[in-house]
């Protein structure tokens, strides 16, 4: 392992943050105090964890529904994700997003999208951007197995091959696109042989419960393609620990015994294992990190509650720009 | 002043604009080969025939600092990217709460009388106008065409450009130099004092043409062209019905919820218009159907010279 090992502390502070972050959403919402829908990235930590670590200020991420992690990971602030979800006037939209939309363009998150790759094709316009610049930022765009039986998936990984796009392909293939198996829905083992077999793009099957082999697989595929070597597909196995989104009463049809078994693999734990294994962290920090991470949380949510709600007629603003 | 067709309109906007802003960006399947020449294949991008990708691809380079202007050609080709502009382009800015920038030129060719059958004639503006978020221009001229194209261009949203297929050569007068046109502004074609006559794209020429006609009847029209539809410019139309008391909407596309529904809504539903009328207004419109495609049926789907003539003569009794 050749990360440092303050940017391992870093990483696993995130993924905490992500945690911790979803865990206290999900139970607001239950609670009646988030208005819409949510979808908790619980179980998935460590891919946007892994992935976003090796990007700079100036690299863009487009994200989905699932999107919150990747907006920490990134270095969104919690405290207007959280008044947005709350519906606040604070929030990064003012409220007019909510969850799915979350975005913040001065830190390169050109936003959550809530349509089921819809995500792809503005990401590749972000791409052919960053090429016309001509310097080395790359896109990194964050999608799940069920983007990849959409249209525009294929029509994406055709342009970033002809057009060789710095772009990374960050598929989270947790298995499932919403109840439907992976399996079922694309006939294949590992999605990512569409990418290398249909579009000759290299793709890498990276364990994504394991946030160290996320960094590292990532790390080589963002310097290819800061390098002008052209898009890199990487399909992360991960396993989201909730249903699809949080629905009280609509059932999860995943077998228990599936997800008990992936809650064994939690990539958070295991992380925790090698960094007191490894003797990079004491008992003791790890109880550090979690008070701050936690008092965050807290102050975020203290943030949102204590921010005005929108005025009904801010409903008519920001429909274009001026 | 000198003459240039509609088409060339159209190039000499895009030259002049992607000569005044590097930031421009061309994406098309058919590339426009002058610009190309000028500028080059990165900026000129030849694109694969992937519509929802193209049309998704300009809100990432917009959001990014670029001005993209694509080219989708024909409006029905447009339905393909049907996502990327409604759930996309219209919503992106809203969504995000302003904090990002999203212009775009978005072109599309509309209307029918060239016997290209169902899926390729369609005039689907309204539809368009159904979503906030999307600004529409609709140029009936050379003229038109290019300032109001410059402006597109230079516009911080979403613009769709709505070009009618048969007036591609169409010549008019369009000046040397540099010139505008604002959104929102209609242009009054014709004045007169019996009857408003609202009319869009190709049927402006139609209704044109029929005044004079009308002239010798002792009819007297007043020819509104709108030339943006979002932004609507109500006050000239508003303005015009409380004179002539009267009003007709001419445009080609399919009478259900049209454009023309919206903007006799728009005059009737102020009362004090209302109060004005001297008869109820009238649509002259497509009707119902798919473009067809032998002659004789498309002719008889679209609105032409006698049909407009009929609802004078029915909102002058």
């Amino acid at each position: 392992m050749t990360i440092s090992e303050k940017k391992l502390v870093d990483m696993y502070q995130i993924m905490l943050t992500i945690r911790r972050f979803e865990e206290r959403m999900v139970i607001d919402y239950h609670s009646g105090a988030i208005p819409g829908i949510v979808h908790s990235y619980i179980g998935q930590e460590a891919v946007a964890t892994g992935v976003c670590t090796n990007l700079r200020l100036d690299d863009c991420i487009i994200s989905n529904h699932r999107g919150h992690g990747h907006c920490i990971a990134k270095g969104a602030d919690l405290n207007r994700m959280m008044a947005e979800i709350y519906g606040r006037k604070t929030g990064y939209c003012k409220g007019k997003g909510g969850s799915m939309h979350i975005a913040d363009f001065g830190i390169g998150m050109l936003g959550a999208n809530g349509i089921v790759a819809a995500g792809l094709p503005i990401a590749a316009g972000a791409a052919v951007a960053a090429q016309l610049e001509g310097g080395d930022r790359v896109v990194v765009l964050f999608f799940g197995d069920g983007a990849t039986n959409e249209g525009e998936f294929h029509e994406v990984m055709n342009l970033a091959s002809i057009w060789k796009l710095p772009l990374i392909f960050a598929c989270e293939n947790n298995l499932y696109s919403v109840n439907t198996p992976v399996k079922y829905a694309t006939g294949l083992q590992h999605v990512s042989e569409r990418a290398t077999g249909g579009y000759s793009i290299p793709s890498f099957v990276v364990d994504g419960n394991d946030v160290v082999d996320v960094y590292e697989t990532t790390e080589k595929a963002v310097a290819g393609v800061r390098a002008g070597e052209g898009p890199v597909f990487l399909e992360f196995m991960t396993y989201r620990w909730r249903g699809h989104f949080e629905a009280p009463g609509m059932p999860d049809l995943r077998p228990v015994e599936e997800i008990e078994a992936w809650k064994k693999k939690c990539p958070l734990l295991r992380f925790e294992g090698v960094l007191l294994e490894e003797g990079i962290v004491t008992k003791r920090t790890l109880e550090e990190i979690n008070a701050r991470v936690m008092q965050r949380i807290e102050d975020a949510v203290g943030y949102a509650l204590a921010s005005p709600l929108p005025a009904p007629e801010d409903a008519l603003e920001d429909v274009f720009s001026s | 002043m000198r003459k240039l067709s509609y088409e060339q309109a159209a190039s000499e906007a895009l030259m002049e604009e992607f000569r005044r802003d590097e930031k421009t960006i061309h994406l098309s399947t058919d590339i426009p080969l002058d610009l190309r020449q000028e500028f080059g294949e990165a900026r000129i991008r030849q694109t694969p025939i992937s519509e929802s990708s193209f049309v998704g691809a300009a809100i990432g380079l917009a959001g990014s600092g670029f001005r993209p202007v694509v080219n989708v050609r024909m409006a029905t080709f447009g339905f393909v990217a049907m996502d990327q502009f409604v759930n996309q382009a219209a919503k992106i800015t809203y969504m995000f709460g302003g904090q990002a920038r999203f212009p775009i030129v978005y072109r599309m060719t509309v209307g029918a009388s060239k016997s290209f059958a169902a899926q390729h004639s369609i005039s689907p503006y309204s539809m368009y106008m159904n979503v906030p978020g999307l600004k529409i221009i609709l140029p009936a001229t050379p003229y038109d065409m290019k300032g109001l194209l410059k402006t597109a261009i230079r516009d911080n949203n979403p613009v769709i450009s709505f070009e009618h297929m048969a007036l591609d050569v169409m010549e008019g007068e369009v000046p040397e130099g540099e010139y505008t046109i604002p959104f929102g502004q209609a242009v009054i074609r014709k004045e007169g004092n019996d009857v408003t006559v609202v009319a869009l794209a190709k049927m402006v020429h139609e209704t044109l043409a029929v005044a004079e006609e009308m002239e010798k009847e002792g009819i007297s029209l007043e020819i509104i062209d709108p030339r943006t539809l979002n932004p609507f410019d109500r006050e000239t139309v508003k303005a015009s019905v409380v004179k002539t008391g009267r009003l007709i909407v001419v445009d080609e596309a399919c009478i259900t919820c049209g454009v023309a529904a919206e903007i006799t809504a728009l005059v009737v539903e102020d009362d004090r218009i209302f109060k004005c009328l001297k008869s109820s207004p009238k649509r002259v419109c497509g009707l119902d159907v798919p473009i067809p495609y032998s002659p004789p049926m498309e002719k008889y789907a679209l609105p032409d010279r006698e049909n407009i003539k009929a609802a004078v003569r029915e909102v002058m009794m």
